[in-house]
């Protein structure tokens, strides 16, 4: 069977500026896989080309075994990837629940708007999205009164609503701290099995959390792939990469 | 926020026993701010819970009124021997102008009241938000077009009566509108019209489609991400505030027996986001607050000092905008406020 998810030598040309050459990565149904590398790497890039915010010059996208690279935003969406973006994209003036309901939403014709009931089947699944991401407590109030953290939660329930096959999750632990990286790595993996997931992050100790297959990106091209521990050890990461993150860091 | 029941019925009897509470002057001021307070209505719906800032509803006001007031001129006339509207006749207009056979049917009339504004607004609406114009620009076209509106029906004198418009009517289906009793029905129907658009926008809110809408509001590329399109949301909510407008347009028409460029332009079309911006346009009785509340001032300061209004109208805007964002619903407390305004009542609170 072909993988979920295939990116067939993939290049990306901004006018001259190289932000992907020539990267191929497969990934299988309800499997995980990390992408890392340092600032300006191409993990946003490589994010964007596969939703098609941006479109490759030269290469290929597989998903299920059709080829994506020229289909519009919205049809990408509807063959069953979605993804979640750097920065919170929660409907502030909404509820928690209601967000999880317009993302989870089935039937999107708007003429079947009119009506204030919601199908049992979409009420059952937003609830049980509300208890994964641990968010019960906060269920009515407006998703703008949340704290941040618990708002990247949301967009992670979001996203898991809209039951995509492929999540792509860009950098879920932006601005958290210690402890919610842990709980965000435990929500991930709770994730597998369920859809496919790709995260982008260049955190190290929530990697080593997530633990997952990795690639690491550099300029552009994949410089490694293989196990945390693989990574941790490979000196070209370590120079480029690690290194230069364990030197920011002190 | 919903008001409280006793309140709603409160102001349900009071609205409806109006006409034997108060004098015949007072009366005609109230249905015609009710009247605007339809306009005022759709503007809550667009642009407090849509997003989108309309600085033209006088157009779709004027389409309302106008296509009444058409058929107004032509009520009592022989049209088969040639009879024309006193105006045309002024004008040396020789036969009756075809756009004007249509409106020949009082009740066909009525529907175009309706359907005239709703469906210019459906189109306009879905011509703009379709190439994703939103915000400042959409507030731009809109302007622009409610000047070409009144532009265009002052350059067509002898079609729209130019810039004195369209007044001077007595019946509409055989019926007298200028007795007493007539401005008493005239006032109910008003009434009940903006009781039947306030219960029928509730409900509407409280549905899928208002959270729709306000998603759309609050993030259009991240419903668009979650594989939505936000457009129909947009187009719908713009064309029930058209038809809503249209219909504030025909009431007005009927109470004041005149509508003309002045009362449809941009002048006017701001002064309608004005008074939801006031009432607050968070909430739906905001809209209707505020609409008379700004009315019966502007009578009241016009009166006294007819050149002190505009500035008035200017202080109240920018009053209003700086220090009660959420405007006089707002005072009250109000889950939806937009959280800037949360903030800073925290911020006080500490």
């Amino acid at each position: 069977m072909s993988p979920l998810l295939a990116l067939e030598n993939v290049t990306v040309d901004f006018d001259g500026f190289k932000a992907l050459t020539d990267v191929s990565l497969t990934l299988e149904a309800n499997a995980l896989r990390i992408l890392i590398g340092p600032n300006g790497a191409g993990k946003s890039t490589l994010c964007d080309t596969i939703i098609g915010r941006v479109r490759p010059t030269a290469g290929r996208i597989l998903f299920k075994g059709e080829a994506i690279t020229a289909l519009p935003e919205q049809e990408i969406v509807k063959r069953g990837i979605c993804r979640k973006f750097q920065t919170p994209g929660i409907l502030p003036s909404l509820s928690v629940m209601e967000n999880l309901l317009v993302s989870g939403r089935k039937n999107r014709a708007w003429w079947r708007a009119f009506t204030t009931a919601t199908p049992a089947q979409e009420m059952a699944r937003a609830e049980e999205i509300l208890e994964t991401i641990g968010l019960q407590d906060r269920r009515d109030v407006p998703a703008a009164s949340l704290a941040h953290g618990e708002k990247q939660w949301l967009e992670i329930g979001m996203v898991v609503a809209t039951d995509a096959d492929l999540l792509l999750l860009d950098e879920p632990t932006a601005g958290m701290g210690p402890q919610d990286t842990q709980r965000t790595a435990e929500l991930i993996l709770s994730l597998i099995g369920r859809h496919a997931v790709l995260v982008i992050d260049h955190d190290m100790s929530f990697v080593e959390a997530l633990n997952g297959f990795t690639t690491v990106l550099h300029q552009g091209q994949i410089l490694k792939e293989g196990s945390v521990a693989e990574i941790r050890a490979d000196a070209a990461v370590e120079a480029v990469y690690l290194g230069r993150a364990k030197d920011e860091v002190a | 926020m919903k008001p409280a029941l006793p309140i709603t019925l409160l102001v349900l009897v009071l609205g409806a026993a109006a006409p034997w509470l108060i004098s015949a002057y007072e009366l005609s001021l109230l249905g015609r701010f009710l009247a605007f307070s339809l306009v005022a209505l759709g503007i809550m719906l667009t642009w407090g819970e849509g997003g989108i800032l309309s600085l033209g509803q006088g157009v779709f006001f004027g389409l309302g009124g106008y296509a009444l007031a058409m058929h107004l001129k032509l009520e009592g006339l022989d049209i088969a021997n040639g009879d024309m509207p006193d105006f045309m006749t002024w004008s040396g207009v020789s036969a009756l102008p075809t756009l004007w056979r249509f409106f020949v049917n009082p009740w066909l009339s009525l529907v175009y009241v309706v359907l005239v504004p709703g469906l210019f607004a459906a189109f306009f609406g879905w011509l703009v938000f379709r190439r994703r114009i939103g915000g400042v620009y959409f507030a731009l076209i809109t302007q622009a077009l409610a000047l070409a509106f009144a532009t265009l029906l002052v350059s067509q004198q002898a079609l729209t009566g130019g810039f004195n418009g369209l007044t001077n009517f007595s019946t509409f289906a055989g019926y007298d509108i200028t007795s007493q009793g007539a401005a008493r029905v005239i006032y109910l129907i008003t009434f009940m019209l903006v009781v039947a658009a306030y219960f029928a926008l509730r409900w509407l809110l409280a549905t899928r489609f208002g959270t729709m809408l306000r998603a759309t509001r609050d993030g259009e590329n991240r419903i668009r991400f979650l594989g939505h399109n936000p457009l129909p949301y947009k187009v719908v909510a713009f064309t029930i505030a058209g038809s809503l407008s249209g219909i504030g347009g025909a009431l007005f028409t009927l109470h004041a027996g005149v509508i003309s460029p002045a009362l449809v332009g941009v002048v006017p079309s701001i002064e309608m986001v004005v008074w939801v911006a006031v009432g607050g346009r968070g909430v739906l009785w905001g809209a209707i607050a505020g609409t008379l509340l700004v009315n019966f001032a502007k009578d009241e300061i016009s009166s006294a000092l007819p050149s002190l209004w505009l500035y008035a109208l200017g202080a109240l805007f920018v009053l209003v905008v700086s220090f009660l964002p959420g405007g006089i619903a707002g005072m009250f407390s109000n889950p939806r406020l937009p959280p800037r305004l949360l903030r800073r009542r925290q911020e006080v609170v500490e």
